[in-house]
């Protein structure tokens, strides 16, 4: 049987405490939420903290609240099946709502949680397996910092895959992060929790506990998600494109966002698509040419599922079925 | 690491009270199988990736091997040894059993749990409906064709319906 790493469970009752022993114990702790992440990495000792911090007893991480300006506020341990049938999500949030819906499969959408999800380990074809695997090709550097990078051998970093369903649609969206720190709590947008690094692919402090996401009041603007992968269920995605476009009274584009993931170590802007996109409407050309742009920034990396080539060659597809989503 | 020390707590385990001590990094899934010795639910890949370890915690169907056994304590667990009462099996057992919809059955606990979360809610699921419950659990040998089957004649049974399995579910057509 696979089994745990020991270690001793903390279950603190507000999120003081639970910031507390997470500064406490430094580089020795981690948190834990459904733990669908975090448990199989242990197991297969990528990580091995000595103190796991379960947040299942906090209960301002549980709530979900429409604001009085009309922004949905998430608790970070609300569960991803709690949300995908949470009425107002479908009827306001569809494109995230779908999203949350791609995850994994409705047994883990049972135990995961969105707080779990936005953080999610960046994954690659040799780091996702057992220990022995990975002992039998001397590691890489994502777990062991003087070991090479088998993709791209001759490179400094590492290039693990960004491949959280709902990051590059809350990049997209603009949402915002709350994070809670010992000096206190701040909000940051989405896009500014994520760096382009496999290894450091946040941007918070270990110890920042996320707290709740917001999502932006409904109005003028229409986001969605698209994911391509080779299961209609488990499977991350190999490309998820994310995708929020801002429209005047008369359809055109104000605003566009567009997030590729499973392309990157973060949810990489596809910044020429964006670009063609605003002060124009939203026309079949406009899309077929919006799309056709996002074919470069499509990094993809022979670390994923399917053919490497293949991958980037359908982006153009993808993302302009996206943008066609947010009509 | 030394091995933590062992916690003594008492599950409610298909409605009964079992009392055991175990390290607090353990698994339900390790709990159930090697101290109450409840080895009805399967550890396959132990990575939340095949969903034979399904068990039920407070009704809604989760996988075993990825909970932890203290947060399951104070909590109503079901698994597939409670699904009988006594030697009579229930209807959606009977009908997975008539309908070979059990091959080698390394699967079939886990499939029993999930279906059975989901004919709780919901007593007439759509073919769709029960392919979505069932998108957590592998099964390598039936194809799934008489899995599918046997949870809607299952239901139409628990509905009081005098049903029948088709011809073609048992001979093929
Ligand atoms: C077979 C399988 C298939 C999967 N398929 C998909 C998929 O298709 N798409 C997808 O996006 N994911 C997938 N997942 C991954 C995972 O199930 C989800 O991403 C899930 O939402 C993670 O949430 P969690 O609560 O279980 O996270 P956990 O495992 O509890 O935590 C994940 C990470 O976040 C940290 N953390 C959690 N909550 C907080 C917090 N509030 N503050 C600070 N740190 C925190 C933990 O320390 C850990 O590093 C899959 C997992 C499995 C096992
Ligand atoms: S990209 Fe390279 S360093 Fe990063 S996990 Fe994969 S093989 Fe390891
Ligand atoms: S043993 Fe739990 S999902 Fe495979
Ligand atoms: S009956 Fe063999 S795996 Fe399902």
């Amino acid at each position: 049987m696979l089994r745990l790493p020991p270690f001793t469970y903390h279950t603190p009752k507000n999120a003081v405490d639970a910031v507390r022993i997470a500064k406490e114990y430094g580089r020795e702790a981690m948190y834990v939420a459904g733990g669908t992440d975090l448990y199989p990495n242990m197991k297969r000792r990528h990580q091995t903290p000595a103190q796991v911090i379960s947040l299942r007893d906090v209960p301002e991480l549980h709530s979900m609240e429409v604001l009085e300006d009309g922004r949905l506020q998430i608790g970070a341990m609300v569960t991803l099946t709690t949300l995908e049938f949470y009425p107002h999500l479908k009827a306001h949030y569809a494109g995230f709502a779908h999203a949350v819906r791609e995850i994994s499969t409705p047994l883990l959408r049972n135990m995961g949680t969105i707080g779990g999800n936005l953080l999610l380990d960046t994954r690659c074809s040799y780091y996702d397996q057992s220990h022995e695997w990975r002992e039998s090709i001397d590691f890489c550097m994502k777990s062991k910092a003087d070991a090479i990078c088998w993709v791209a051998p001759g490179s400094p970093r590492c290039w693990a895959v960004q491949s959280s369903d709902s990051v590059p649609i809350i990049c997209a969206m603009e949402a915002e992060i709350e994070l809670a720190g010992v000096d206190g709590m701040r909000t940051i947008k989405g896009d500014d929790l994520y760096q382009d690094d496999g290894i450091q692919y946040l941007t918070k402090k270990p110890e920042e506990l996320l707290t709740k996401i917001t999502l932006p009041a409904p109005g003028n603007w229409k986001a969605s998600y698209l994911k391509l992968r080779r299961r209609d269920t488990y499977d991350f995605p190999v490309l998820g494109v994310g995708a929020c476009l801002w429209f005047a009274a008369d359809g055109t584009i104000e605003k566009a966002n567009v997030r590729l993931g499973g392309a990157g170590s973060y949810a990489m802007p596809a910044t020429k698509t964006e670009e063609l996109l605003v002060g124009k409407k939203l026309t079949d050309e406009l899309i077929a040419e919006a799309g056709a742009a996002a074919m470069k920034p499509a990094r993809t990396m022979d670390n994923t599922d399917l053919d490497v080539y293949w991958r980037k060659k359908v982006a153009p597809i993808y993302v302009a079925r996206a943008l066609k989503a947010c009509r | 690491m030394t091995e933590p020390n062992k916690v003594l707590a008492t599950f409610q385990v298909n409605g009964e009270p079992h009392e055991v001590a175990f390290v607090p990094h353990k698994t339900l899934l390790e709990v159930l199988r090697e101290e109450m010795t409840l080895t009805g639910t399967k550890h396959g890949c132990e990575l939340g990736e095949c969903g034979t370890c399904t068990v039920q915690v407070d009704g809604t169907p989760v996988l075993s091997c990825l909970v932890l056994a203290v947060d399951a304590v104070g909590k109503n667990v079901q698994t597939v040894e409670g699904l009988a009462c006594g030697s009579d099996l229930a209807p959606l057992q009977d009908c997975m059993a008539d309908l070979g919809a059990a091959q080698c059955g390394y699967c079939t606990p886990g499939i029993l749990m999930a279906a059975d979360a989901l004919l709780k809610d919901n007593v007439r699921p759509t073919r769709d409906e029960i392919k979505e419950a069932l998108a957590g659990n592998l099964c390598r040998c039936t194809g799934y064709l008489k899995i599918f089957e046997a949870i809607e004649l299952a239901a139409a049974r628990m509905r009081g319906e005098d049903a029948e399995p088709s011809k073609e579910s048992i001979y093929g057509s």
